[in-house]
């Protein structure tokens, strides 16, 4: 019976983690279609930024009611995951409970103390989950209620709360329903009176039985979570981390500078200088028309993205009514590439498919919206740089294509003619100090 | 000092003819060069530099667009000629400091010239303005602000794009005035839809303009004065502030304008 029940376990851990592997390699096949991008410099800083921010949390504390329950979830997510180690361990060798006896000492039961511990924290995880959802759909929070969310990303904001709610369940019912644990003379906060008011008095068996139901339950919960991981914005969960030390640590309000324009600037301005050859069959291609124009940086804050719109929250394009939305830029670049990735696996045409971000999923009246103030940058809880793309966007409709409002163009023309954007004769440009 | 006097700037060019390496660039930019309103800022700090002695030139006819404008809106062309242009001009007069009263020249002087050879020390007005109240030499008694409402909006390219939000705030409260804060502000401070070369194009279609509804935030303060620190701010909330017919109210200055005021400069 018990080396059925090991077998049973080994091939579903192992299926679920095959599967995962499978769909990890996906996605980081995607975000290589993105263009090189060496990031190494100053490595103290990348890791300070990574404990900061994406360990530490500290840009959700702008907004504290949100960043308390995340806590919680985070906290409660990676504590509780040291009972799920408990839980792989029995699985795989047939024990029950392995730390038990190991970490029960005499006199200082550390183990039901650890127990007693996530118990509490599972009950607060079921509360900060029930809170979400009631900001999501009873107080329609503008963020989380917005049309960006329409259709399968707010099924999916609603299942990854529904799971983390039956996962907390069944690991108080698998508490509960423990009687080894219940009847060694500890009370658990949340699990003993649970066992009084239902379990107590049943048959050894048929607790034996809830406990079995209860244990493969979160077993077959975490597994299919792992697996959900990939599709989801929760696999911000793992990405928030590299996000995060990839992230800009130069001023926001610095811009990339493009070198292969820079060679071809310098041998117009001088004719002796003679710009780096092209690697064979190299078409200089200015800004982002697709995702493998742009940086697998870029790519991988894509996937990073946790969908919250923090960011169209804080845009002034967003908040006065206008069609752009950063936290939507993030999105259909995902999209795109989860799109290109699909067609690769279909063997069909990829990249070729007749699409391309710019235009089929991302309008010019999106881009031409954004005043590039940084606020979204500035919001985002896991650094990402939604302006980046945009402005690569940009280069591509207005380098590649010459397309830009015609407003626009008079003033790049006035610039590039009168070094103004206004037609103003440079030889008047010092008249202010003569009037009065 | 006479008003002429107060006013007197040199040129590079000039300067170096008479064999003086002067220790600050001013850097004018467009806005400041051409635009009514912020020649008036451009005069104000011009009178502050003099007053409190600060050896400047300006580059006068040989200044161009920085390139912002066309950098934010992707042509990268653009601004690699413009900044190229401006950085053999600034290098040939061995330029070290500069000061703005732009936060659009600053930011692309300071961070963005770099990767093209132009390396300089680039300073906000305010910065500048800061340090010469610290340093003591300019010192305000009082003035017509004292104990007035001001509510000061931050630029982004200054604020966010440049982490700066206390300089321009240090100066302001040196007035004695009551600094009232925007819910919105510093890092989390509402653009005045200017930026990203919107500044030169019609808004997408949308509910309402940045601008009215950042000088509907910031009119909500009651404010004497509405602070800022860029000429493009300046022109987006003076216009938001006509939408609201509180132009008899409310003025919108630049913060080197309100110093120089207080002075009687
Ligand atoms: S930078 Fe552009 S997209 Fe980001 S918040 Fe500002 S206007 Fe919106
Ligand atoms: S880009 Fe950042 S702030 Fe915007 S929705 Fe994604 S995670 Fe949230």
């Amino acid at each position: 019976m018990q080396l059925v029940s090991i077998i049973a376990f080994v091939l579903v851990f192992s299926a679920a983690v095959a599967l995962f592997v499978i769909n990890i390699r996906k996605i980081i096949r995607n975000i290589n279609l993105g263009k090189d991008q060496t990031i190494n410099d100053n490595k103290p800083a990348r890791w300070r930024q990574m404990f900061l921010v994406a360990m530490g949390q500290s840009k959700m504390v702008a907004r504290p009611i949100p960043a308390f329950f995340h806590l919680i979830i985070y906290v409660g997510f990676v504590l509780i995951n040291i009972e799920v180690l408990e839980i792989l361990v029995d699985g795989f060798t047939g024990s029950h409970r392995i730390f038990m006896n190991v970490l029960n000492f005499d006199g200082f039961p550390l183990y039901n103390i650890a127990i007693a511990f996530f118990e509490v924290l599972a009950v607060l995880v079921l509360i900060a989950c029930v809170v979400f959802l009631y900001r999501r759909y009873i107080l329609k929070v503008p963020r989380l209620a917005h049309k960006d969310l329409d259709g399968w990303p707010r099924k999916d904001a609603t299942n990854i709360l529904a799971a983390e709610i039956v996962l907390m369940f069944a690991l108080l019912v698998m508490n509960a329903a423990d009687h080894t644990m219940q009847t060694a003379g500890f009370t658990f906060p949340i699990s003993t009176p649970l066992y009084n008011a239902i379990f107590h008095g049943m048959t050894e068996g048929a607790m034996h039985t809830v406990v079995l139901v209860a244990w493969w339950l979160h077993l077959i919960g975490i597994l299919a979570y792992l697996n959900y991981l990939p599709f989801s914005k929760h696999f911000h969960i793992v990405l928030a981390f590299p996000n995060v030390w990839y992230a800009k640590l130069t001023p926001k309000g610095q811009f990339t500078n493009m070198e292969s324009v820079t060679n071809e600037v310098k041998a117009m301005l001088d004719p002796s200088f003679t710009p780096p050859p092209l690697a064979e069959g190299e078409i200089p291609k200015f800004g982002a028309k697709d995702v493998n124009d742009l940086s697998w940086k870029n790519l991988l804050d894509a996937y990073s993205c946790t969908e919250c719109g923090r960011c169209t929250s804080e845009c002034p394009a967003n908040q006065t009514g206008k069609l752009l939305s950063p936290r939507r830029i993030m999105m259909a670049t995902r999209d795109r590439m989860e799109d290109v990735g699909k067609s690769l696996d279909a063997k069909g045409p990829g990249l070729a498919d007749g699409k391309s971000l710019l235009y089929d999923y991302i309008t010019p009246e999106e881009l031409w919206a954004c005043t590039s103030c940084n606020a979204c940058v500035q919001a985002c809880p896991v650094n990402i740089d939604p302006l980046n793309i945009i402005v690569e966007l940009r280069r591509s409709m207005v380098m590649e294509d010459s397309k830009m409002p015609d407003s626009l163009a008079l003033a790049l023309t006035n610039i590039e003619n009168n070094g103004a954007p206004w037609q103003f004769s440079p030889a008047d440009r010092l008249n202010w100090a003569q009037e009065n | 000092m006479s008003n002429a006097e107060l006013l007197k700037v040199t040129t590079m060019a000039n300067a170096i003819a008479e064999g003086r390496q002067p220790e600050y660039l001013f850097w004018v930019g467009c806005a400041g060069s051409f635009d009514d309103r912020a020649k008036k800022v451009t005069k104000a700090l011009v009178k502050i530099l003099n007053f409190a002695g600060i050896d400047f030139a300006v580059l006068g006819t040989e200044e161009s667009c920085n390139g912002d404008p066309a950098k934010r809106a992707g042509n990268e062309f653009l601004f690699q000629m413009m900044a190229m242009q401006n950085i053999g001009t600034l290098n040939a007069y061995g330029v070290k400091k500069i000061v703005t009263a732009c936060p659009h020249c600053f930011n692309t002087l300071k961070n963005e010239y770099p990767a093209l050879g132009g390396e300089y020390e680039v300073i906000h007005h305010t910065q500048l303005l800061q340090s010469l109240l610290d340093t003591g030499k300019i010192t305000i008694e009082g003035g017509e602000f004292k104990g007035k409402r001001i509510t000061y909006h931050d630029p982004c390219y200054l604020g966010r794009g440049n982490d700066i939000y206390e300089a321009p705030r240090e100066v302001i409260q040196k007035l004695e005035v009551e600094l009232v804060e925007m819910k919105r502000s510093r890092a989390k401070g509402f653009c005045c839809g200017a930026g990203g070369a919107q500044m030169f194009k019609e808004a997408e279609p949308g509910n309402r303009e940045v601008n009215v509804e950042r000088a509907e935030e910031a009119l909500g303060q009651n404010p004497n004065v509405i602070a800022v620190g860029c000429p493009f701010c300046n022109t987006m909330m003076t216009d938001g502030v006509k939408h609201f017919e509180k132009e008899g109210e409310v003025k919108v200055l630049d913060v080197a304008e309100m110093i120089a005021q207080a002075n009687d400069l």
